[in-house]
Formats: structure tokens, C-alpha cells, sequence
């Protein structure tokens, strides 16, 4: 487990909602259309897991998780 | 293999199985993955049956959802008539410029303040039924009123209305409907959307015709876009979440040890996993998702040329087993959110989020309220909707 660096691509969501019901505590939506928008694009470690998924739900691929590079590994 | 001796699409099911895709669906799926058939008019589509290459090929921009484009492997003779279901049949620019128009009130905050009024819906339905005669018909008392009257409240069509629309989108989604029914009732269901958008112009109300109607108003849509997306709604909004309400209600009742778990569990999550995994486990949109190429696409070793259709047949994809575990067995606790009953890429469901807070209410409110519900005929006798272009079953006689 490490943590994320999340961005979101607007123009190519289709409001699914499924990001938001995956990890409300880093996705929300626009209220006039329902368009993706990002509560944090740096979440804590342990959303990670749930931000990957939601990128993996999305339907127009609109989430782009890069890794950060984690802690280097203990000798 | 010459083009007379492909198999036909759509395939059917196994009489004892009603659960399951049909067998021919899967032995494609284990023998040639992507391979040709036949459809209706003896044209040939590639039947795509794994779980990853469906969400490829839905999500890729090569591919076109354009039912007026020459290859796209229609699934009966084009109504007469003509005019556009909203837009489920166009691609981009177009379809995200009309679909924007309405995902406002399908966003999940929206939708989680309509969860009261759709709790009160079911238990008001509920508490009908158990005042009133047994056995009864589970899809008339229940299932079919739950999503209509949720979705002509969201629309702001008067209920009363509901034997009008309910058996005019019967006719439309029936494989066995003549092009002229068809287009006699898509006519009858636009023409009346296309009056009641009339009078939310000359006096709007805090209702989704209304906000059509005021775009209409300042020019962003034809009136004509207008009633199209109208009849998509009303139609997409009751009569898939019926079958889903109906048909899970069946397939619980036939596995009573998940319905114990769903029923007992104590716990909402358990409700929540139910519903994704009868969302995948029952597939109700059983004609495949219907698609062309628009270029050349390499793909699971085969070439798809520019021009050729594609069925997408989710319902064997969701059984898939490099995507789900044991695939062919309903389990209420497993994380089935990845299922693609609601479709991937641009066109998946714009009411999957209403679709998903309907089936929460009533999966986590029925079985709990009427613990004691059950079949009152048999599994056998139980009608089938094999001719429907949504699965489901024309009634299901209960008793408690």
C-alpha cells in the first residue's frame, strides 16, 4: 500500500456517480451536471485502495491514479 | 464455416435455468471468444463474449453506437415511423451534448435526497398489499408501481397516467411487436410527453420536463431533443428497475439461504452487495449491447473491420470466470461492482444511480417487512419474458 496522486478528466465524464460511491472522500460531483470534481487529488494512504477501484469503475475513464513513489524499501 | 451455418443471435436459454445465460453463450465464451454470427436479417456481427473485451471495445472511441450507420446489427425491423429514443442510439459530440442536458438529478447527492420519498413509496405499496388479498401478482401490486411512480415524480408525469405508458412500453421492447405496432406506440408515448412538455413551458414545476422545457425555451434544445429524452427516461426509468425488483424477488426465493443473509444480516452493506451482484448474476438487458466499427480494431487476436458489428452479450460477460469468481453461483457478499449490467464506456446507464437507491429500498425493505413471502405457483409455471428485450418475468403470483 502506498499513496496516490489522483486527476480527474472532465470533459470525458459521463456523471456515473460511481467514483463518488466508491471514495466519497476524494470525488464529487458538479451540481449543475453532475461532472466529476476532486475533494483532494493527494488522499491519505488509506483511501488508496478505494481511489484505485473507483478509476477501474469509471466508465469513460475519466480518473488517472499515478503511484507516488512510496518510502524506499527498508534495507 | 460459411455464413448459412453461424450460429443465431440471440440464443436460448435452458428451460430448467431460467437464471442463467444461455448454454450456447457460454460454450461460445470457452471455445471462440470473439467469433461471428447471424442476426434476425441474416447479417453477421462479431459476438463479443469475454468480460475485458467488452469494456475494451465499449470504452473505445473506434467503436460507434449509431443505429443509423450501415453494419450496426439491428435487433428487429426498425419501427415505422421513425423519430430518436433519446439519445442511447447516437455517438459523441452529440449524445454527451443531449445526455448533459439530464444528469443533474441522477447525481448520487440528488438521488440520495429522492431515498425518503422512495421509502415511503414501498412501504405505502407494502402495506397495500398486506391489507389486501393473497396470493397476488408481485409485479402488478409491486414491482412495476415501485419505479413508476419514483420516475414520474423525477419527470413530473402524473401517475394516474401509468396503464398508458406501462403498456405502450411493453409493445416497444417486445421482440415479437410488428414495426408498426412498434411505431404506433413509440408515436402514442412521444406525442404525449411532447403535450405534457407543452404545458410545463406555459407553467413549469420543480420537475425534470420542466428543466427540459426551459432549455427548449432559451434554444438549447429542439422540442423535438426535447420529448425524444423524455420517452427514454420514462421508458429506461420503470420497466428495467420492475423486472430487476421482480426477477431478484424470484431468484432470492429460489435461494433462500441468500435471502437469509439479506433478510438477516442486520447489516446495510449486505443489502448493497445483494443488489450489485443480482444486477450482475441476472442480467436483465439480454439482446447484447449493439455496436459498429468505425475503423480496423486488433483485438483478443482478431481483426474487426472497419464496418462490422458487434453484439456485446453482457450477460455472459458477467459470468465470466477470469472476472468473477465462481461465476454462475448468486452470492449476496461478494464485491460485484464491476459488473457491466449497466453497460461501460460513454453510454453506460445515466439512471444507475436511481436504479441502485430502488433496488437498496426494496431488497432491504420487502423480505424484512413480509418475512414469510413466498411462491404461490411453481418455478415451472412462472412466465418468462424470453421474447422481451428486457428479461424479466410477466407475473409473479405470491403469498406469505
Amino acid at each position: 500500500m502506498s499513496a496516490v496522486h489522483v486527476t480527474v478528466d472532465q470533459s470525458s465524464c459521463i456523471s456515473s456517480g460511481q467514483c463518488v460511491l466508491t471514495a466519497g472522500d476524494v470525488f464529487d460531483q458538479r451540481e449543475e451536471d453532475g461532472v466529476v470534481t476532486l475533494l483532494t487529488g493527494t488522499p491519505p494512504e488509506s483511501l488508496s485502495a478505494d481511489v484505485r477501484h473507483a478509476a477501474l469503475l469509471c466508465p469513460a475513464r475519466a480518473i488517472t491514479v499515478d503511484e507516488s513513489p512510496g518510502p524506499p524499501p527498508s534495507a | 464455416m460459411t455464413e448459412t451455418e453461424l450460429p443465431e443471435y440471440p440464443m436460448t436459454r435452458a428451460a430448467r435455468c431460467p437464471f442463467d445465460p444461455p448454454p450456447a453463450l457460454r460454450e461460445r465464451q470457452r471455445d471462440e471468444p470473439l467469433g461471428k454470427v447471424r442476426t434476425w436479417d441474416g447479417h453477421t456481427a462479431w459476438l463479443v463474449t469475454r468480460y475485458a473485451d467488452q469494456r475494451a471495445l465499449l470504452a473505445d472511441p473506434r467503436v460507434s453506437a449509431d443505429v443509423t450507420r450501415p453494419g450496426y446489427p439491428l435487433t428487429g425491423p426498425l419501427r415505422t415511423g421513425g423519430g430518436t429514443i433519446g439519445f442511447i442510439l447516437m455517438d459523441d459530440p452529440e449524445h454527451a451534448r443531449l445526455r448533459r442536458m439530464v444528469t443533474a438529478p441522477f447525481a448520487i447527492r440528488r438521488v440520495r435526497a429522492l431515498r425518503p420519498a422512495i421509502q415511503q413509496i414501498v412501504d405505502d405499496l407494502i402495506d397495500g398489499m398486506l391489507a389486501g388479498p393473497r396470493p397476488v401478482d408481485l409485479v402488478e401490486a409491486f414491482a412495476l408501481p415501485v419505479p413508476s411512480l419514483v420516475i414520474c415524480r423525477l419527470l413530473g408525469v402524473p401517475y394516474t397516467d401509468h396503464e398508458f405508458f406501462q403498456s405502450n412500453s411493453r409493445i416497444l421492447i417486445r421482440r415479437t411487436a410488428t414495426p408498426d405496432e412498434r411505431g404506433a406506440a413509440f408515436q402514442a408515448i412521444y406525442d404525449y410527453l411532447d403535450d405534457l412538455m407543452a404545458t410545463k413551458i406555459a407553467s413549469p414545476q420543480d420537475d425534470l420536463l420542466s428543466e427540459l422545457g426551459a432549455r427548449v425555451s432559451a434554444g438549447e434544445l429542439t422540442r423535438r431533443e426535447a420529448a425524444g429524452t423524455g420517452v427514454l427516461l420514462l421508458i429506461a426509468g420503470h420497466e428495467t428497475t420492475a423486472n430487476m425488483i421482480a426477477l431478484g424477488t424470484l431468484a432470492l426465493l429460489e435461494h433462500p439461504d441468500q435471502l437469509a443473509l439479506l433478510r438477516d444480516g442486520g447489516d446495510p452493506s449486505t443489502v448493497d452487495s445483494a443488489v450489485e451482484e443480482l444486477l450482475r448474476y441476472l442480467n436483465i438487458t439480454h439482446n447484447g449491447r449493439r455496436r459498429v466499427a468505425l475503423e480496423d480494431i486488433e483485438i483478443g487476436g482478431c481483426t474487426i473491420r472497419a464496418g462490422e458489428g458487434l453484439i456485446l452479450a453482457n450477460d455472459i460477460a458477467n459470468r465470466d470466470p477470469d472476472a468473477f469468481a465462481d461465476p454462475d453461483a448468486l452470492d449476496v457478499r461478494r464485491d460485484a461492482r464491476r459488473h457491466v449490467a449497466f453497460g461501460f464506456g460513454v453510454h453506460q446507464c445515466l439512471g444507475q444511480p436511481l436504479a441502485r437507491t430502488e433496488l437498496q429500498v426494496v431488497y432491504g425493505t420487502l423480505y424484512r417487512r413480509i418475512p414469510g413471502l413466498r411462491l404461490a405457483t411453481t418455478l415451472d409455471r412462472i412466465p418468462f419474458k424470453h421474447d422481451g428485450a428486457v428479461y424479466g418475468v410477466y407475473e409473479l403470483p405470491v403469498t406469505w
